[in-house]
């Protein structure tokens, strides 16, 4: 994957460059607005990630310069600006993720992840069906079966479900899934998504052999099939 | 008005001294006057002397002022221009006030007021030299009259133009209270309005937006800071959250990752506490309903229940919810579901097993209703008011995580919604109602 990293905070930068690079991506690096957005309109990226303050432009700016052009490469914005109006704000001005410092690096490849699957998918066809191994999801009649044994849940349960499904493979974070699947973007006290988690898995997982919905330490979630 | 009215009644009462004062000297010296004359031709003539000039006088002013008797030592007349002593007048410092009628022999149709001095000419002769004072007392009548008038018309004047006054007075006090209380409810961009008179009212709201600029310029000021607060601080502390999260991939022993893993929790334990501070720092600057939507209240008590009763449930508590549908509000979404997760949460927390939590939204004509009601510890009244403040925590739940900031958060939250929030006693337990207006929101926010 390429990616063009535009933060002038050395070392988030260079944390955030060499965690990339560790993980196979070819990373371009800018520390300067107007230079970050010369190098974003002219090549070709799969996702950039965009600070919000910047030395000679700010990332907004850019943002809405480069989607000016017709560049519609997925955007993460980070920020230390981390109110809910900032975050409107961000997303409004053309980006397609905020993510607000402090951030850990799990978070920030799980939403990259996320951002780069959504830019490869090219056709707008409706997906009816869903499957994770023997786990299967039928969205149109709303029902859940593994091992073709029907599978009862709650209309949130399923949300959470169709959306782990959506993800399978990927690590899907808590304030993901509260930002995705109840649609509210807070900050809990309690670790109230490991409840409704462990619900999930006690109607999924409980009676099989195989355990696809695991736990990933400091991280959040994953559907799998190989675990 | 006092102050006035004293002043004009001095102003008139000096002109009326001035103006009678001057025309009854006049008078006393014009008697004088002639009195002098009359001494000399006496000094000068005798007795027969005077007699002819008290004559002459008469034959050559015979409808003047003037008024001469000169009589014998029994009052028979020897002289003069009326008939008769007068027996009607009174003395005061040597002169006589008298009345001049038809008995006297003077031409007059009604009586007329007269003022004369007497002297006593050697050999029992008494003369009487006066002045008929009728058109001077006309005059004085007269100027009385005008400034009785004046004055009836000076206060009316003076009445009317007060009322009219503090009429528009506090007509305009009242424009800038109301505007104040605008202001003061968040909406800082309001300005008092300027009737370009140049007035000292005008001049106040001059003042006052003066001020109100000098504020939002100040909170401009505070938000910036609080910004820079949060890009220069929370940088460093994301760095060092991610070099420990780097340190957690690369040691190997379970004790260090243990404790490394602990370190980053209390690394995101500061970091979440900071970035709530921030939060209430920039909630409390108050103008942050440029996020305000109407949306279904309902619907999000409803979603905050759903995601914690599976929590409550985990502690065997009684989780109940009553949830009146369609109540649409005015409000920021996320703010709200987030200040009704803390309530809620908190209610779970501080309540033990097999305890009861209530959630209610009722709605009235006027307003919105919000409650969450548990059965735990409670908080002891002498507490409830300081439980708002920054890092307070109730005595005995100390032991409990907390960081002391979720209720001020919510005191903040309802605030910008211009809501109230009460702390009651449930018996036990606690009960946290919030109270929403439905009209003022819709109107001030739009």
């Amino acid at each position: 994957m390429r990616i063009l990293v535009i933060e002038d905070d050395k070392d988030v930068a260079a944390y955030l460059v060499n965690g990339l690079k560790e993980n196979d991506n070819v990373v371009d690096h800018s520390a300067d607005g107007k230079e970050g957005l010369l190098l974003a309109a002219s090549e070709t990226y799969d996702v950039m990630i965009i600070d919000r303050m910047l030395p000679s432009m700010d990332g907004l700016s850019i943002i809405k310069t480069i989607r000016a052009t017709g560049n519609q490469t997925p955007v993460l914005i980070l920020s230390a600006l981390g109110d809910v109006d900032d975050r409107v704000e961000g997303l409004r001005g053309g980006g397609d993720d905020y993510l607000t410092k402090p951030f850990s690096y799990t978070e920030l490849l799980a939403r990259l992840e996320v951002l780069l699957r959504r830019g490869s998918k090219t056709g707008s066809e409706k997906v009816t069906h869903l499957s994770v191994a023997d786990l299967e999801m039928d969205l149109l009649a709303r029902t859940v079966k593994r091992n073709s044994e029907k599978i009862d849940l709650q209309p949130r349960e399923f949300r959470l479900l169709e959306y782990l499904m959506k993800h399978a493979g990927q690590v899907v974070t808590r304030t993901m899934l509260l930002e995705q699947v109840w649609d509210y973007h807070f900050d809990p006290q309690t670790n109230v998504i490991d409840v409704h988690i462990s619900r999930l898995r006690s109607k999924i997982d409980k009676d099989f052999p195989k355990q696809l919905l695991q736990t990933v330490r400091g991280a959040g979630y994953i559907l799998s099939e190989d675990s | 008005m006092v102050l006035f009215a004293t002043s004009v009644f001095i102003l008139m009462g000096f002109i009326y001294w001035a103006t009678a004062g001057y025309m009854s000297s006049q008078t006393d010296e014009t008697i004088e006057a002639e009195i002098i004359g009359l001494a000399e031709q006496y000094q000068r003539q005798g007795l027969n002397g005077l007699i002819s000039v008290i004559r002459e006088r008469v034959a050559r002013d015979p409808n003047g002022k003037s008024i001469y008797l000169f009589t014998a030592r029994d009052f028979i007349k020897l002289a003069g221009n009326i008939s008769k002593w007068p027996e009607d007048g009174e003395v005061q410092d040597g002169w006589l006030n008298f009345t001049l009628d038809d008995g006297l022999g003077w031409p007059t149709a009604e009586p007329r007021p007269a003022r004369a001095r007497i002297f006593i000419v050697p050999g029992g002769l008494r003369l009487l030299v006066g002045r008929d004072v009728n058109d001077f007392m006309a005059v004085k009548e007269l100027v009385e009259r005008a400034i009785n008038f004046g004055m009836a018309i000076t206060f009316a004047l003076a009445m009317f133009g007060g009322i009219m006054m503090s009429r528009s007075t506090s007509k305009r006090v009242e424009l800038i209270n109301q505007t104040s209380q605008n202001i003061m409810r968040g909406n800082l961009s309001l300005r008092i309005p300027d009737r370009g008179t140049n007035d000292e009212f005008d001049q106040l709201a001059r003042n006052l937006n003066e001020m109100l600029d000098r504020i939002v310029h100040l909170m401009e000021g505070v938000r910036h800071v609080s910004d820079n607060i949060a890009h220069d601080l929370r940088t460093p502390l994301t760095r060092l959250r991610n070099q420990l999260e780097n340190t957690l991939l690369t040691v190997d022993r379970d004790q260090d990752r243990e404790q490394v893993g602990k370190s980053v929790a209390e690394a995101d334990q500061l970091l979440a506490t900071f970035n709530a501070l921030l939060r209430i720092a920039r909630l409390e600057v108050g103008d942050k309903v440029s996020n305000f939507e109407t949306f279904d209240l309902s619907g999000l008590a409803q979603d905050a229940a759903e995601l914690y009763e599976a929590l409550a449930e985990d502690k065997q508590q009684k989780f109940s919810i009553m949830i009146e549908p369609n109540v649409a509000i005015m409000g920021d979404r996320d703010l709200l579901f987030q200040t009704l997760c803390n309530l809620i949460d908190n209610a779970i927390k501080y309540t033990p097993e097999d305890g009861e939590i209530d959630i209610s939204l009722t709605s009235s004509q006027n307003e919105t209703f919000l409650s969450v009601a548990d059965s735990g510890i409670g908080i002891p009244e002498e507490e409830r008011e300081r439980v708002f403040q920054r890092f307070y925590r109730v005595a005995k739940s100390r032991s409990l995580p907390g960081n002391g900031l979720g209720l001020s958060l919510v005191l903040a939250v309802m605030d910008l919604h211009q809501g109230k929030i009460t702390l009651k006693d449930n018996e036990p337990g606690l009960r946290i109602e919030l109270q929403f207006p439905k009209q003022a929101m819709t109107l001030e926010h739009k």
